[in-house]
């Protein structure tokens, strides 16, 4: 159980942080505190600060104002310390691809100044872990992304890090590996490992114990994906099916205004609907000589609640 | 409209694309879907005309491609992933510049130009450098530019990857407004929920076709019944599905199981399992499969 809440299982906490550069404010007065063990999701548009966020967390970059604690030490003090307790991986992997996996592993042991022994032995463990134990001496270019994928994950893990950051994982691996992968990343949550993510996939936001999302430097909500989708939507998700799909999903299109914004799921027509009485949708269509077969709500999906968060936020900056 | 039959590429001893069949003969929104290296981009630069195949016949709109590919060019328009515009030209000379490239008549370019900043709301970024937008623009002004010849066929390979859902959702009006104005529509994504949206859907795996048809033929396809858990303890619920079920069946998320069945009977078994462990189980829901769901499933047939 991941639920205790005293203040020694808390990983990451941050006070109103806040980074300006050259009068740009890219974070904006961030606070959360993230449990030991825990998988947390960091969501948000482009440029809305979650990079930032994330090099001032592992050290690299310094902060305006506020404070923050990884592991008990300070972003503002201790960052020699915290680049050796936290650990990287991105979706561009950063692995020599005319190295070996081996090689590879080697490199990172080196980078991180393991000395001889533990590099051995993190090696061995970074190999088996990620499947490659057989394949060790062929050339990382000719290994399947989704091998490429655990071998990178192995290199972020190998000087045993306390806090890992994963910058869209698993984009463009297949489902089948994505699976693997998270079964991986969940085993090390288990142990101990505390996991933050960066991603616009939706999916893998999924894979999150609790989630952030990010805009215009702001931390607008935090909360599980559960509660995100049972509680964050103003507007209802309307399922509409009918006869003529197409011409349902043209007129809908020109009342977008008054009903909501409407997209397609094959010949499902989803409608975000803004309106009070989904009968006027039905009445509406029936004026347009369409025959509705069916018209219901369904639960909005982690994107829905993406959008509904956020984009407000995005016409106000559209208009400025 | 397009015809497609045994189409095979090879790039050195990787073969590409395994001999391809496909027919797509009406307007609609047609999703190629698959991981990295499925040979999406391969078939769609197949289709536009700037590369070759080793072996196959393509027919788009009553024209020999294979033969002659230089026609497929004038009805296709063709936006790759890293789209090439020039960061120093504005807005409206990225597009002319296109315009001239296509052999678009100045007499029509005006008009044309005049169109595309309306429905790509880039009107008021016209003057602005290339350089200096927003990735979400950038990508919308890529899209107008393969446009300005105003193909009958549109085909774009990956729009959506690394962009934000609302710019997502943006590009997916854009694409409906095409559509409307009967532009058929290929688009390769590597994200299952995205093909999600569109009319129909090619499963495209190391080269092969997995699995295709419109979402509701393909959901059909599933055999298994899929149910939402959601447990106090998560992981401990986890362990002990894997433990009875290996771990082909069972998917963790954050704060809820998906669990593909083959009967309501296993389920009971498991709820026992459940129960005996001391778990608690909140909730419990069949719900509908996911194009992810079906991948998974079609990827174990396949093999």
């Amino acid at each position: 159980m991941r639920n205790k809440s005293d203040s020694s299982d808390i990983a990451v906490s941050v006070r109103n942080m806040t980074k300006k550069f050259d009068g740009f404010t890219a974070v904006d007065n961030i606070s959360f505190d993230v449990r030991r063990g825990e998988i947390f999701g960091f969501l948000g548009p482009n440029g809305a600060g979650k990079s930032t966020t994330i090099r001032i967390l592992c050290g690299i970059i310094d902060i305006t104002s506020g404070e923050g604690l990884i592991d008990g030490h300070s972003i503002l003090k201790d960052q020699d310390k915290i680049k050796r307790i936290t650990g990287y991986m991105s979706q561009k992997f950063s692995l020599y691809e005319d190295l070996t996996p081996y090689e590879n592993l080697e490199f990172y042991g080196g980078v991180y100044g393991l000395d001889s022994r533990t590099r051995r032995s993190r090696i061995e463990w970074a190999l088996n872990m990620s499947d490659l134990a057989e394949r060790s001496d062929d050339l990382t270019s000719d290994l399947p992304v989704g091998y490429k994928q655990r071998l990178a994950l192995g290199a972020s893990l190998l000087h045993e890090p306390s806090i890992l950051f994963l910058d869209e994982p698993t984009a463009g691996v297949d489902p089948s590996s994505r699976r693997s992968f998270w079964d991986l990343i969940y085993r090390q949550a288990q142990s101990g490992v505390t996991v933050f993510v960066t991603t616009h996939y939706m999916d893998e936001a999924e894979h999150c114990d609790r989630i952030a999302f990010i805009d215009s430097g702001k931390l607008i909500r935090l909360d599980s994906p559960g509660t995100l989708k049972r509680a964050d939507l103003r507007e209802d998700i309307i399922e509409i099916m009918a006869d003529d799909w197409m011409k349902a999903f043209n007129a809908l299109r020109e009342k977008k205004e008054s009903f909501g914004e409407v997209s397609l799921f094959g010949t499902r027509i989803h409608l975000r609907f803004t309106g009070d009485d989904f009968g006027d949708i039905e009445s509406y269509l029936i004026g347009n000589n369409i025959h509705v077969e069916s018209i219901r709500p369904v639960p909005p999906s982690l994107e829905d609640v993406f959008v509904a968060l956020l984009n407000p936020y995005k016409n106000t900056e559209a208009s400025s | 409209m397009i015809e497609i039959k045994g189409l095979k590429k090879k790039f050195g001893d990787n073969q590409t694309l395994c001999g391809i069949d496909l027919t797509v003969d009406s307007d609609i929104i047609f999703a190629i879907v698959g991981p990295d290296g499925a040979g999406k981009t391969t078939l769609l630069r197949i289709l536009a005309g700037i590369m070759r195949p080793d072996d196959g016949l393509i027919n788009i709109l009553g024209h020999d491609i294979v033969k002659n590919p230089e026609s497929a060019k004038r009805y296709t328009g063709y936006l790759s992933q890293r789209f090439s515009l020039n960061p120093t030209l504005t807005v409206a000379e990225n597009i002319d510049f296109f315009g001239t490239l296509y052999e678009v008549p100045k007499s029509r370019k005006e008009d044309r130009l005049k169109r595309l900043l309306e429905f790509s709301r880039l009107g008021p970024f016209k003057d602005r450098q290339a350089g200096k937008l927003s990735g979400g623009m950038k990508q919308k002004l890529a899209l107008c530019c393969a446009l300005i010849h105003t193909p009958r066929i549109l085909l774009l390979d990956e729009p959506t990857t690394g962009v934000d859902p609302i710019s997502r959702r943006e590009l997916w009006e854009i694409l409906y407004d095409l559509l409307a104005q009967g532009v058929m529509i290929l688009v390769s994504t590597p994200y299952m929920d995205e093909a999600e949206r569109a009319g129909e859907i090619m499963m495209l795996h190391r080269g092969k076709t997995l699995a295709r048809g419109n979402l509701e033929d393909l959901k059909s396809k599933f055999h298994h019944k899929l149910y939402e858990m959601v447990c106090d303890d998560g992981r401990k619920a986890f362990e002990i599905i894997v433990g009875q079920l290996g771990d082909d069946r069972v998917v963790f998320f954050g704060d809820r199981l998906h669990l593909a069945l083959d009967s309501e009977q296993q389920m009971l078994t498991l709820k026992t399992f459940i129960a005996d462990a001391g778990l608690k189980i909140n909730s419990l829901d069949q719900i509908s499969p996911g194009l992810e769901d079906i991948f998974m499933q079609e990827l174990l047939y396949a093999k």
